[in-house]
């Protein structure tokens, strides 16, 4: 199978300094389906990669393996210089506390109020004291424009008001890298303006982001990268204006013209 | 012959309620601890914990209570250990309360959306946070109608420690039925006592559940 390199990802991938996030030879079976079939990838501090692919191509699995919700059968993957290993409890919560993620159904504990959600990891994890918690959560949700829900429930907020408190609590954690996993798949249409511009701002200001998306439009506009993922491998990966502007193979032209780019 | 007026088989029936209360706190506190200990080894993938949970729940699901009763009276006695009805009783009905009380609150824990296990996961909480903060307040609100409803069934199993001498409420209403010949007086007396232990905690359950089921 033909993996067109773009030639700049071939020169970052050949420079001493490694990537935030760093991928190889990636291999992933349930039972006896192989839906990560040997998957390199390196990623740079606040590059924005945006993965596409059909469903089951193992976009979201490749996600999931970067802060082990899913456990890779072979390979290696390192953030920030950390080996992730999956029995290994004290690697972990150091590992997931550089890796954000944001879920497709916003996953916000339903117990407790909108600002308990984002205070709770950190006052755990990061042993943040009271007041600070509340004034940091404060701040982070005045970023994602939901200041004045800080007492809310979030039965009470939409799906887009719930996706940016998501976003929120997973930027209370400081982590270096964030993944998105179809964080706007499960919202009205109406809604998925509002998060894909916090989004676009983290990524304005420097966040690292991996991206499992169907908005094509946000991937062409935000992204220095784009993935394609066909059958378990990256199939191509390049800038936008080239994987969009001259897709190389039939896999990704037929993706393309099916979701009307 | 003694005349027994009906105060004094009520006198006596009540001296015998709080032995049936004491055998159900013993029993629902110790098959709670002992219950949610094996819910957490298998959460927590303890080796052999689900294995042995399992084969537990099966034992004392599917054989009955008047038969888990005799085991620990008479079983422990082959073994050389004399122990007295009371601790018979209690063993059993202990045993038998954490098999049921284990595997209900097993049944709340899975019915917690799994997206909260990841996102809590994903937060870097470890295991033991992610059950105080994330998972064992929402279980909690699923188990406590159940939870409940089952300590009823708690207090009315007490009624089989009976069979090995265990002087509790249903023991001594026989003794006292015996003693008056007034059988069906005496155990109407028992079946009223049952029924005000019994109806407030299940009247209990059933408001609770109303209220949770509103606050969805």
């Amino acid at each position: 199978m033909a993996i067109a390199e773009a030639p700049e990802a071939v020169a970052a991938a050949t420079t001493t300094t490694p990537g935030i996030v760093e991928i190889a030879g990636l291999r992933k079976r349930f039972g006896t389906n192989e839906v990560l079939k040997g998957v390199d990838l390196s990623v740079k501090r606040g590059e924005v990669i945006v993965i596409i692919g059909k469903s089951g191509s193992g976009k979201s699995t490749l996600l999931r393996c970067v802060n082990g919700l899913e456990v890779f059968d072979e390979g290696s993957l390192h953030v920030d210089g950390q080996p992730l290993l999956h029995g290994n409890v004290a690697a972990m919560r150091a590992l997931r506390q550089d890796v954000g993620m944001i879920f497709q159904n916003f996953n916000l504990f339903p117990h407790l109020s909108v600002g308990r959600n984002v205070m709770l990891a950190p006052s755990l994890v990061k042993k943040r004291p009271g007041p600070a918690g509340v004034e940091q959560a404060k701040r982070l949700l005045a970023r994602v424009g939901l200041a004045e829900k800080f007492d809310a429930q979030p039965d009470q907020l939409s799906g887009g008001q719930q996706q940016r408190v998501a976003i929120a609590r997973a930027l209370a954690m400081e982590p270096a890298v964030l993944l998105c996993d179809e964080i706007t798949s499960a919202l009205d249409p109406e809604l998925v303006g509002e998060v894909l511009r916090v989004v676009e701002s983290l990524a304005d200001e420097g966040m690292t982001l991996m991206m499992v998306t169907h908005e094509m439009n946000f991937a062409r506009k935000v992204a220095d990268r784009v993935v394609f993922m066909h059958a378990g491998r990256i199939h191509e990966i390049g800038p936008p204006e080239q994987l969009f502007g001259s897709p190389q193979t039939a896999e990704l032209k037929q993706f393309l013209s099916a979701v009307h780019v | 012959m003694v005349d027994f007026s009906l105060w004094d088989i009520l006198r006596n029936l009540l001296q015998a309620v709080r032995w049936t209360v004491a055998l159900s706190l013993i029993a629902f506190i110790g098959g709670g601890l002992i219950g949610l200990g094996l819910l957490v080894a298998r959460i927590a993938k303890v080796r052999g914990a689900e294995a042995f949970a399992v084969a537990y729940v099966q034992l004392f699901q599917g054989t009955p209570l008047l038969m888990q009763l005799f085991l620990a009276y008479f079983g422990l006695a082959l073994f050389g250990l004399n122990v007295s009805a009371w601790t018979a009783a209690a063993l059993a009905l202990t045993l038998y309360s954490s098999a049921y009380l284990t595997e209900i609150w097993r049944g709340c824990v899975n019915a917690v959306a799994k997206g909260q296990w990841e996102a809590s996961s994903a937060l870097a909480l470890t295991l033991r946070e992610q059950l105080r903060y994330v998972i064992g307040p929402q279980a909690l609100k699923v188990a406590v109608p159940p939870t409940v409803g089952f300590s009823v069934q708690i207090i009315k199993g007490t009624a089989l420690a009976s069979v090995i001498g265990f002087v509790e409420l249903t023991k001594a209403g026989t003794m006292i039925a015996n003693a008056t010949f007034r059988p069906f007086t005496v155990y109407a007396c028992v079946a009223l006592m049952y029924f005000v232990l019994c109806f407030p905690v299940s009247y209990w359950a059933r408001t609770l559940e109303r209220k949770l089921h509103g606050h969805r």
